[in-house]
């Protein structure tokens, strides 16, 4: 007996295994960084002085990686739609892209980083830097995974194209999901971390 | 086309071919294979966590005092060795056994020994600790946990819904992997310098900060016990909702169904902050923050040079947040195979079973809203405290509800006493004595006296331990004759049934008592320092001596599993005449080629036990 589900969908739920899946990882993603969020906030209040975002961070720096990571979002969908019309040559090229806007970011955070320890900025400084790295790494850590996978998509992975093309698709279409969540992220890291 | 016909080929090849014993046993994605193997390792943890546990039970009884080692290090020794070479298991499988049990007892070996741990077998307080906080965190995050829901959840879920295997069979293979990884760094901590953690299974900073190494490894396992039930979890839910038979709607599933898709929401949700704890708590142990570290703390008479702004409250909140619904992973699929048993032995179908399933959904949503009420002590508002005490006395309803259930279900049924009814029944007055000692503890007045004495321990094990292992131990010998196609031995069963009955109470009872009067929990001499302990100091005697004595009456259990294994398989699949779908498939289902034989549909309820004018008392789910 073959999983059933694998590629189409079940009639009543309108699923299929893996979306559901990511879906469900997603949501326990929700509750890791929600737990985070929500220490800083407890640190925060409880903390008597609190330094604004700009004495220590880069806020254009850190608009040019939010700019990139929207744009790998955008670029991420149209790989998906490119191969919802079959086009797989665009999908190369869209993926692509994206993967290189995730190693954009993260050469732009490495800039960032070295900049901070540089001046001598570490985490045992004080809680701020402290919830600084442990979030941004943090989130740097999903980014490094997002492009592992997108990478074999991206290479290896893409022969499944050849004959199992709606599998395929799903694949993406999975990834994807994964992809727009660590981007929405550093939605919120962004202003709490450096503008707030 | 040309791409399916290809794959099918491969299918057909694979089926045809005989995997080999490694991809067969050992790297198997099947579930049933994973299930026994969580069976199997879960097992051993819970032995392991018993033996710290008798040794903590000396000492409180008789500190100061050598210890008898080799009294009870002979027999498990000779029992891996006995494993070895007569298991009944397949042959290397009985020499993975039977060493795993030898590797258990040199272990315990080791432990009892060495000048920083027991110095002329006396043991010291600091490793006292350790046992404590390895016993707390062994017994729930490795054995427990991934016997309820790794070994009964994997092997008898997919079957209850008639599922050829889980969602995500790869996923599957991983999470047992990922959780053994996170068992060996866990054990592996007893050997580094200064010993494992010892702050307790809660790890509560500043102590568990400025703990040895031990404590950054606990860390490392539970990252890896996290990412293990994340994996699990999402393969249960998607399996649940995605690949049930036809017909199996929601309200049919078997309540075993229900308690392990509810614990996997538990798990989903609850355990990630659990995750950012341990990352915080690495990081302040190795990156030098202080999330959880106030400043101008005094450590050994010097300032602790912590950098400000952090709290040791953070972690309780992000701890219990965890550590509340974590209950409920430990008890819900317990009820589960309870409400099995019950049914099944009854020959009835359960009573309420709709409001007991809207009383674990409820109760779902509502675990995550009392966390704090392990917290009364912290000095949070009244407000607050008010806000908690309310929601604990709400989720105690449902549990009321579905204990209710059970009891009613018996009334007027033709019950048949075997034994894994035995521990079935058991448990409804054990959890009944656990949730209602609990009711003290939900409201903050009666909980400051209460807090960290016996009296919790003896609560939280009558829930855990004659609560939740005794329906562990009635789905084993429940589920044995469809895992190996042999009946447990009755007479062996009831010996050890009686036996672990009467010890439980001995063990467990009289720590409420000593709670009482005020004796506090993590002391290893058990209070003999104080004066308002001596009356009730007598009793640490009482409960140790038949801890020892359960560990006899455990012997029986062991080996009845492996005798058993020697007698003729049985033919009939359906020897308790169950309704659910796992009966229906063969007897020890065949591994890593599906489950049935035909793709099974069902046509009615769970439990359609004695339905008036059939010819026969029972009627499976996939019978018109
Ligand atoms: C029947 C066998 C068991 C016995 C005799 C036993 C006994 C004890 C004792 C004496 C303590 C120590 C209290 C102290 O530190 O002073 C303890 C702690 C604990 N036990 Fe058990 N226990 C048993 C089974 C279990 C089970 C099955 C579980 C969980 C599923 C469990 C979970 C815990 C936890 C979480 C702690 C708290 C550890 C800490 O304080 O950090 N125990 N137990
Ligand atoms: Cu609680």
């Amino acid at each position: 007996m073959e999983i059933p589900y694998t590629i189409e969908t079940r009639h009543d739920t309108g699923l299929y295994n893996a979306k559901l899946g990511i879906w469900l990882f997603l949501a326990s993603e929700v509750m890791l960084f929600g737990g985070l969020f929500a220490s800083y906030i407890l640190l925060r209040t409880g903390a008597s002085e609190w330094p604004h975002g700009s004495t220590y961070l880069n806020i254009p720096l850190a608009t040019l990686n939010t700019v990139v990571l929207i744009a790998s979002s955008v670029t991420m969908v149209m790989s998906w739609a490119s191969l919802m019309m079959n086009e797989f040559k665009k999908f190369k090229i869209y993926m692509g892209i994206t993967i290189l806007c995730g190693f954009l970011f993260l050469i732009v955070k490495y800039f960032e980083y070295s900049a901070k320890f540089e001046h001598g900025y570490f985490p045992s400084n004080n809680t701020f830097l402290a919830i600084y790295f442990t979030l941004t790494g943090l989130h740097g850590l999903h980014v490094i995974g997002g492009i592992v996978v997108n990478s074999y998509f991206w290479g290896a992975g893409s022969k499944m194209w050849f004959f199992q093309p709606k599998r395929f698709t799903n694949r993406i279409e999975i990834a994807g999901l994964y992809w727009h969540f660590v981007d929405l992220v550093w939605i919120f890291l962004f202003p709490v971390l450096y503008l707030l | 086309m040309k791409s399916t016909t290809q794959s099918n080929n491969k299918t057909h090849h694979e089926e045809h071919s005989e995997l080999n014993f490694w991809k067969k046993y050992i790297f198997s994605t099947d579930h049933k294979v994973i299930g026994i193997q969580y069976g199997i390792t879960s097992l051993l943890f819970l032995l392991l966590g018993f033996m710290l546990v008798m040794m903590m039970r000396w000492q409180i009884a008789y500190p100061e005092q050598q210890f008898p080692l080799y009294n009870f290090l002979i027999p498990f020794g000779v029992i891996g060795v006995i494993i070895m070479f007569i298991g009944g298991l397949q042959p290397k499988l009985n020499t993975v056994v039977g060493v795993c049990i030898i590797a258990l007892t040199g272990l315990f070996w080791y432990l009892g020994t060495g000048e920083e741990r027991m110095p002329e077998g006396i043991m010291l307080p600091e490793f006292y600790n350790q046992l404590g906080a390895m016993h707390g965190t062994i017994m729930v995050f490795l054995g427990v946990v991934p016997l309820a829901v790794g070994a009964f959840g994997n092997y008898v879920m997919p079957l209850q819904i008639g599922a050829p295997d889980m969602a995500f069979p790869k996923l599957n293979m991983a999470s047992y992997w990922v959780y053994f990884i996170g068992g060996v760094i866990m054990i592996a901590s007893f050997f580094v310098p200064g010993g494992a953690a010892n702050s307790g299974w809660t790890s509560y900073p500043p102590l568990a900060n400025i703990a040895t190494t031990g404590q950054t490894w606990w860390l490392l396992g539970m990252v890896f016990l996290i990412t293990s039930s994340l994996l699990g979890s999402v393969n249960f839910i998607v399996t649940i909702i995605q690949l049930r038979a036809t017909g199996l709607t929601f309200m049919r599933l078997p309540f075993f169904v229900w308690t392990q898709f509810i614990t996997s929401f538990l798990l989903l949700l609850a355990f990630p902050p659990l995750e950012v704890a341990g990352i915080l708590q690495l990081m302040d142990r190795v990156a030098g923050t202080s999330f959880f570290m106030p400043s101008g703390l005094v450590v050994s008479g010097q300032i602790f040079p912590a950098t400000g702004g952090g709290t040791p409250i953070l972690w309780q909140h992000l701890f219990w947040f965890l550590a509340h619904p974590e209950v409920y992973v430990l008890i819900l699929p317990a009820m589960g195979i309870i409400a099995e048993v019950i049914a099944n032995n009854t020959r009835r179908p359960l009573w309420g079973y709709k409001y007991m399933v809207y009383s674990i959904i409820f109760l779902c949503f509502i675990s995550f809203i009392v966390w704090a009420h392990h917290m009364y002590i912290t000095g949070m508002g009244t407000k607050i405290s008010a806000f908690f005490q309310t929601t604990t006395m709400i989720i105690s309803v449902p549990s009321i509800v579905i204990l209710s259930s059970l009891f009613v279900s018996l009334y007027g049924g033709s019950i048949r006493f075997n034994t894994p009814m035995l521990f079935a029944l058991a448990f409804l007055p054990m959890f009944g004595i656990g949730g209602l000692t609990g009711l003290p503890l939900g409201l903050s007045t009666s909980d400051i006296h209460l807090h960290d004495t016996y009296y919790v321990i003896g609560h939280f094990h009558y829930v855990v331990a004659p609560g939740t292992i005794f329906a562990l131990f009635a789905g084993i010998y429940f589920w044995y004759p469809k895992i190996t196609g042999r009946i447990l031995n009755e007479t062996l069963g009831k010996i050890h049934f009686w036996g672990s009955f009467v010890c439980m109470n001995f063990i467990f009872f009289p720590m409420l008592i000593q709670g009482l009067q005020g004796v506090a929990r993590r002391m290893y001499d058990g209070g003999q320092q104080y004066a308002h302990t001596q009356n009730v100091l007598y009793l640490n005697e009482v409960m140790s001596i038949a801890a020892w004595v359960m560990a006899v009456f455990q012997v029986f259990f062991i080996i009845n599993m492996f005798i058993s294994l020697r007698k003729e398989k049985q033919t009939d699949t359906n020897p308790w005449k169950a309704t659910t779908l796992d009966w229906t498939a063969t007897t020890s289902p065949p591994l890593a080629h599906g489950n049935f034989e035909t793709v099974p549909e069902v046509y009615c309820e769970a439990y359609e036990y004695s339905v008036p004018g059939d010819a026969q008392d029972f009627k499976p789910q996939n019978k018109q």
